[in-house]
């Protein structure tokens, strides 16, 4: 009894193993024409059954053989049942079956669909996200069955919107319109440009669904324009952040000690070098750990440019304390010279410094809105540095005595503060904070020796506004003009905003000459 | 009681200034041209066009120092900005030579070959007139000036100076750069004006036109170098110095400084401006990169070089640099950049009195020791 049992039940599961998928329609992949072929593909496909996609995936590879009137698959000196996929014997006479390039996308296509009803998530998810700019009408019925199927949120999400695209070519007004419906509440362009060819009379015949096109176009013009200016903000902030790094050395030597260092951005050149530096050392040396040059960079850029500042500080501006527009030449005469070494010792073309593996790709807000890792982690850098430089200044001795300094240099030196040697290690820390800065620009613009020109007017501009002595001011004046240039870029093109920008400092110049922050009390020149 | 005009001219400089200034002249206009045109080319006595142009060109240069040192050696502004307003009158001369060319540009038709590139059909309104000599000449020096009055005047009332007016001159040509690099404006973008034919019908390749060029710069140079001094020793030079060493108390006294920064800022515009239109015929080109704000500060390291608060100085310095440059950069050119920083370094370290401080110097040390 029991054994009548097992065999039954044995049977019942060959049964479902094996005889799932139509003989005569496997039989047809084997068609002499390609139109027959194609049928016979997408009928398997509605089937949805994973036994489809075994015999497809065959087919793909060239495994697929007519023996007879019967398709069997032939994998690796063995010969299977295509439609029921139990082993057979070698047939005697095999006849191939011809993908040509035609049988060869509707297979690619066929089984893009069907791993939508693959057991791992990942897969179903991978799929339903290449579906998007690639759905065929003729998908819907399959979908709407992966639809039912679906558990996980996700997918099942961008299923409805693959569905809703495969409908709006249905015959059916109103399916259209459900699916037009369904594609308002998105936010992404290649469904925006689906959507267009339906807002006119040729594209689309009936008023109601026309009308809804129309409105929905309409709601995700406004969506992307909102992603959009999204994303100027924060490009806005990610150039605000550059800005800050390079202006804090200056709020710093300029600000607090009250040197015009023209120098400034050929110190941030020296930081951008100190990374390629690196960046060749581990790539000659320490191959593995490529990704870490980056990190490893930051002390080496930090010293070499503070290096530099000691060394100016020590034989030219000590000389000059007082006499600002001197200290202009002779630090535009630094500057000068500075780039010349730059070229002599790396050549005048750009040198290539690549971002570590890690710093790569972004998150992706919005379909169209994507934050590159880059920037993200220049933002939080710029953060690093600001919170040093005010811990610095606000919690250090040393930044208590540069602030004593700045404040009454006589009375200072009198009370025991070794004016001469704060003078050079304030100018060194500012020349230090600018190779930090520059470490962060050679992730992501050029390295060249002249990449410090383009950054000395607008790191001065930011100090301006934010006024002299001022950390906060710095930082206020970096962000603004960083998210307002790059709004305004977006509105009247890169040219027109920088010139407008500069109009625009002019006149605030005029109304507050000690910046935003002015520093409040009885200060005379 | 007022003294006639000659003597009140005669009196601005001393002798030796006069006799220097007409040899001077009398290089420029006799024995220039006639060792060019008259010597033949292998003596050891012809002037070749390429001195021509350099020379020219220097001269220019030694204008537009002078219009520097007058306000940053007797004002006690320094601008770097000064650049701006050397292209400024450039480009406004530079439109006529455009114009100049007619049918000539490649295009062969009666628009400059760059509004043909960009397909514009006529001339746009503020180049309008520019096929006329004297309203280009007066553009050339109007536009200069109404731009420096504008901006001196919102900045010296809001008694912004020291190096804030410093960097906010860079920032203003900067953006004037930007502006001029763009090909919409109208301004010829990257390239700017070049390829000119003809000035005043005259072929601007030969010999004769040069040497009258060559000639008129040398004539402007002598002028204004007799019009600064003389300014500098009027009642009005001497309450600009007073500005410049002490600009509170000069208010105290009762003085209104914006008045006299803002002339002497627009006069140093005007003559920049001048400087530039004389530039663009000798040179042949006129482009953005002019304004570059490196091209601004290189002006005041030759009045600097030269010896500020004089008006031989710039002159001086201005040769000095410009032909050291000529040499590195056909000699050694990857040193001109290393000599010209450190130039900027000693100049300010050890000379802050420029050559004709250390001139001076060495004058006074040899007196004394025959004294």
């Amino acid at each position: 009894m029991t054994k009548t049992i097992l065999v039954f039940l044995l049977c019942a599961a060959s049964l479902t193993a094996q005889a799932a998928l139509d003989p005569v329609q496997v039989r047809q992949l084997a068609a002499e024409d390609s139109s027959d072929k194609v049928a016979a593909i997408q009928q398997l496909t509605q089937t949805a059954d994973p036994d489809a996609v075994r015999v497809l995936k065959a087919m793909a590879e060239d495994s697929l053989f007519l023996a007879g009137e019967k398709a069997v698959i032939i994998n690796g000196g063995k010969a299977f049942d295509a439609a029921s996929g139990a082993a057979i014997g070698m047939p005697a006479e095999t006849e191939s079956v011809t993908v040509n390039n035609r049988i060869r996308g509707e297979l690619a296509n066929a089984l893009a669909a069907l791993k939508l009803f693959d057991a791992d998530a990942g897969v179903r998810l991978a799929s339903a996200q290449k579906l998007q700019s690639s759905v065929s009408p003729a998908m819907a019925p399959l979908l709407a069955r992966a639809l039912e199927k679906e558990i996980d949120a996700r997918i099942k999400a961008l299923l409805t919107l693959a569905y809703a695209q495969a409908n709006l070519g249905n015959t059916d007004p109103a399916a259209r319109l459900a699916a037009v419906k369904a594609l308002a509440e998105t936010s992404s362009p290649t469904i925006r440009s689906v959507l267009l060819p339906l807002t006119e009379k040729a594209g689309e015949p009936d008023d109601k669904v026309r009308y809804e096109a129309i409105a929905a176009v309409k709601a995700i013009d406004g969506r992307l324009a909102i992603a959009e200016n999204l994303g100027r903000v924060f490009s806005g902030l990610s150039l605000g952040s550059i800005l800050l790094l390079a202006a804090l050395g200056l709020a710093i030597t300029y600000g607090v000690m009250g040197i015009i260092n023209m120098a400034h951005g050929e110190l941030l050149m020296v930081g951008a070098y100190a990374a390629y530096g690196m960046q060749t050392l581990f790539r000659a040396y320490l191959p593995a750990y490529i990704d870490w040059y980056l990190p490893a960079a930051i002390p080496v850029a930090f010293f070499a440019a503070a290096l530099v500042g000691v060394v100016m500080e020590r034989t030219v501006i000590r000389w000059l304390y007082g006499r600002t527009l001197e200290t202009l030449l002779a630090t535009w005469g630094i500057s000068l010279v500075l780039i010349q070494a730059a070229r002599v010792l790396f050549g005048a073309q750009n040198v290539e410094v690549a971002n570590p593996s890690w710093m790569s790709g972004g998150i992706e807000v919005m379909p169209n809105l994507m934050l590159p890792w880059n920037r993200i982690i220049i933002v939080g850098f710029a953060l690093f540095v600001l919170t040093l430089v005010w811990v610095l200044m606000n919690r250090t001795r040393l930044g208590m005595f540069v602030r004593a300094v700045t404040q009454n240099r006589p009375m200072a030196g009198c009370v025991g503060v070794p004016t001469a040697r704060i003078d050079t290690m304030a100018f060194a820390l500012g020349a230090g904070i600018a190779g930090l800065g520059g470490v962060a620009l050679s992730q992501i613009s050029n390295v060249g020796p002249d990449m410090g020109q383009g950054y000395i007017v607008d790191s001065f501009m930011v100090v301006v506004v934010g006024g002299v002595g001022q950390l906060a001011g710095a930082v206020w004046a970096a962000l603004g003009l960083g998210i307002f240039s790059k709004l305004l870029e977006g509105w009247a093109g890169a040219v027109i905003a920088k010139i407008s920008i500069l109009v625009c400092i002019i006149i605030f110049i005029q109304k507050r000459p000690q910046g935003i922050f002015a520093l409040k009390g009885r200060f005379v020149e | 009681m007022r003294r006639p005009l000659t003597l009140r001219i005669l009196d601005t400089l001393d002798r030796k200034a006069w006799i220097a200034l007409a040899v001077f002249l009398a290089l420029a206009l006799v024995a220039v041209p006639l060792l060019h045109l008259a010597v033949p080319e292998d003596s050891a006595f012809h002037v070749s066009t390429y001195v021509i142009t350099l020379i020219g060109k220097i001269m220019c240069y030694a204008l537009v120092a002078v219009a520097m040192d007058l306000i940053w050696g007797y004002g006690g502004i320094l601008s770097l900005g000064h650049g701006l307003f050397f292209a400024l009158g450039g480009y406004a001369f530079g439109m006529y030579l455009m114009r100049q060319i007619g049918r000539d540009g490649s295009y062969g038709a009666d628009l400059p070959d760059f509004m043909v590139f960009l397909d514009w059909k006529e001339i746009p309104w503020f180049w309008s007139g520019s096929d006329s000599f004297l309203w280009v000449a007066i553009l050339v020096v109007v536009v200069p000036a109404l731009v420096a009055f504008i901006f001196g005047y919102f900045a010296f009332r809001s008694r912004i100076k020291g190096v804030y007016f410093s960097i906010i001159t860079q920032a203003l040509t900067y953006a004037a750069m930007l502006l001029f690099f763009r090909n919409e404006t109208g301004f010829g973008g990257n390239n700017g004006f070049t390829d000119f034919k003809r000035v005043l019908g005259f072929s601007i390749t030969s010999p004769e036109t040069r040497l009258v060029l060559f000639g008129l710069t040398a004539v402007m140079l002598a002028m204004t170098l007799v019009f600064a001094s003389w300014l500098v020793k009027s009642k009005f030079g001497r309450v600009l110095t007073a500005i410049r060493d002490a600009e509170s108390r000069v208010m105290f006294i009762g003085y209104n400084p914006l008045w006299y920064k803002l002339t002497i800022w627009v006069i140093s515009a005007v003559l920049c401006g001048i400087a530039g239109a004389l530039y663009v015929p000798q040179v042949g080109i006129i482009n953005p990169s002019e304004m570059s704000p490196a091209n601004s500060i290189e002006i005041a390291i030759w009045v600097a070089v030269g010896g500020r608060g004089t008006l031989i100085g710039p002159v001086i310095g201005a040769f000095v640099v410009n032909l050291a440059k000529s040499w590195f950069t056909v000699s050694f050119p990857e040193y001109w950049l290393f000599f010209l920083g450190l130039l900027f370094i000693v100049v300010t370290l050890m000379l802050p009195q420029g050559l004709v401080g250390l001139w001076k110097k060495i004058m006074a040390k040899k007196g004394a020791e025959a004294c």
